[in-house]
């Protein structure tokens, strides 16, 4: 259906003052993380100058106000650590869940399943406390967290998937001697690459973005995400250091746009997968 | 009826599944269930629990503030559902027509989308109290302000997000049926309205209900940007929750309750959006 539009030029140039709209908030952000911070909520739409331009002092700032080389080193770990467990585990369990398709395996599911509606705030409470019990208010105690909480979805749409991969080659696997493991690593992995893909797009947009699971389980004096370092600088009272706040925003954004710029025809795909959460 | 692959995996069971099985009891039903029992006891660690019956939940609604925010997320769901889808379908209808450079305007539109919440309430505390401060004004000047403030923020994050969706929808179209009503002398209004329309009901019923539970569910960007402020009237549904856990000291049972609420509400919402999403697929 790719009919063609009358006055094409307009609506291209209709659709770029949009877009320049669109990303001006971004814009914005970079222009006043020059800016001294005295200037910027008064005067957020000027451009720095001689007088109002700081340099990167804002930056500076910023990180050691949050140490927010820590928080990214800590999100890094956070992030890929979960996200490759919940990809190996909950593939693992979604394939015996298809395969076996018995009564404890359906209830399984269904437990899965139930896990997608429940909202954070339902067990917020409860799981920090369990997490401070169990010692698990570290990063890789995290992984175990985010694998029990973020297990649902993954389960949901690795089972989908599997559903349609015929049974008839890891039969003739089988009868050929091949291990059940070697089975599902070396047949079953390889088909279900995209969705593998997509999956861990998803899980690492929600975890590396994620700031009250995080807050609530980590131990504080230790540990912070870069959302929870953001966060921070607000603090209880007084007033927030706007420059800081700048800097630190923009280093927040920067490997959100790399990231997007690498991957983005993955993370198209994996958000048409997400799209069936509910 | 169990298949001869199904035998062999089946004794696997410690290494396929414990692992997420074990995870998903921590992480999930054990605190799933103690939520629920603690919503009917009064505690302030989850040790010294005493049992006071339905006392917590008519304390839920006899609490003016969870009542006002309960009305105020209702709203709020409802506005940027309607703003959110609107201007999401619109775009992905543009954009699916031939316009040079449609392709770049996708990846604009969608980028808001993977920034995350509470960096994303504090660019648009930055822009909105900078446009403010013209009349010596910023955004906890009055709820209202943060109410229409976390719209506009909310609207600019997930339009990208449903467009993507509205465009993989459009471009699945049967693009015969298109073909028929051009050839039967419909115009591009009536096509919009009479065909391609009803035809894109499934991911109108996604993208709706995507919308609707997000604003129910919506915590950081309402933290970041007001954090409820003036008082608590640009308070959400969610960090009306939160905060009651862990701004008032003796309300545990209150916020567990008011969690549980929440739970059955955002369930409800769910399990409605299955049935008509099921029901269609059988129509089709």
């Amino acid at each position: 259906m790719n009919d063609k539009v009358k006055h094409g030029w307009l609506w291209t140039l209709l659709f770029t003052v949009i877009s320049i709209v669109w990303i001006f908030p971004l814009f914005l952000v970079l222009l006043n993380s020059f800016k001294d911070k005295t200037y910027i909520t008064v005067n957020a739409f000027s451009i720095p100058f001689k007088k109002t331009f700081v340099g990167f002092t804002n930056y500076i700032n910023g990180i050691e106000q949050t140490n927010l080389l820590a928080s990214f080193v800590w999100t890094v770990v956070i992030t890929v650590g979960s996200v490759v467990l919940i990809l190996i585990c909950t593939s693992m369990c979604a394939w015996w869940i298809v395969r076996v398709g018995n009564a404890s395996a359906k209830t399984l599911y269904i437990l899965f399943l139930f896990n997608m509606i429940v909202p954070f705030q339902m067990v917020m409470f409860t799981l920090s406390k369990i997490s401070d019990m169990l010692g698990l208010n570290t990063p890789w105690g995290l992984w175990i967290i985010y694998l029990g909480f973020g297990a649902g979805l993954s389960v949901f749409i690795f089972t989908g998937v599997i559903k349609s991969i015929p049974q008839e080659l890891e039969e003739s696997a089988m009868i050929d001697g091949a291990s059940v493991p070697r089975i599902f690593f070396q047949i079953v992995v390889p088909i279900m690459r995209p969705s593998i893909i997509s999956v861990a797009i998803l899980q690492t947009m929600w975890i590396w973005n994620d700031f009250l699971l995080p807050y609530l389980t980590l131990d504080m004096s230790k540990y912070k995400t870069m959302p929870i370092a953001i966060q921070y600088l607000r603090g209880g009272y007084g007033s927030v250091d706007m420059g800081a706040m700048m800097g630190c925003l923009v280093l927040a954004i920067i490997p959100i746009v790399v990231f997007y710029l690498i991957c983005q025809k993955y993370i198209i795909k994996g958000v048409m997968a997400g799209a069936v959460k509910g | 009826m169990i298949t001869m692959a199904g035998k062999a995996v089946r004794k696997w069971w410690a290494l396929f599944v414990l692992p997420t099985f074990a995870a998903f009891i921590i992480g999930f039903v054990v605190p799933f269930i103690m939520g629920i029992y603690l919503s009917f006891t009064k505690f302030s660690t989850v040790t010294n629990s005493r049992w006071v019956g339905l006392r917590n939940y008519r304390g839920v609604f006899s609490d003016p503030e969870f009542v006002n925010a309960l009305w105020r997320t209702i709203a709020f769901a409802i506005i940027t559902t309607i703003i959110v889808n609107v201007f999401g379908f619109a775009i992905a209808y543009f954009l699916t027509k031939s316009i040079r450079g449609s392709s770049l305007f996708r990846s604009v539109f969608f980028m808001p989308n993977l920034i995350g919440g509470i960096i994303l309430g504090y660019i648009w505390l930055l822009l909105i109290n900078g446009v403010l401060a013209k009349w010596g004004r910023s955004i906890t000047f009055s709820g209202t302000y943060g109410f229409w403030g976390i719209v506009i923020l909310v609207s600019w994050q997930q339009i990208g997000y449903m467009m993507i969706i509205y465009i993989a929808g459009l471009q699945s179209l049967p693009g015969d049926v298109l073909e028929a009503a051009a050839v039967d002398g419909a115009s591009k209004t009536q096509t919009l309205f009479k065909v391609t329309l009803p035809l894109m009901m499934p991911s109108i019923t996604v993208c709706t209900f995507l919308t609707v539970t997000n604003g129910f569910k919506l915590f950081d960007q309402n933290l970041a940007l007001t954090n409820g402020a003036p008082g608590n009237t640009s308070e959400l549904l969610a960090l009306n929750i939160y905060r009651t856990f862990y701004g008032r000291i003796g309300f545990e049972g209150v916020g567990q309750a008011k969690a549980v609420v929440f739970f059955l509400i955002v369930g409800a919402i769910v399990l409605i959006q299955n049935r008509l999403t099921t029901s269609k697929e059988v129509a089709a």
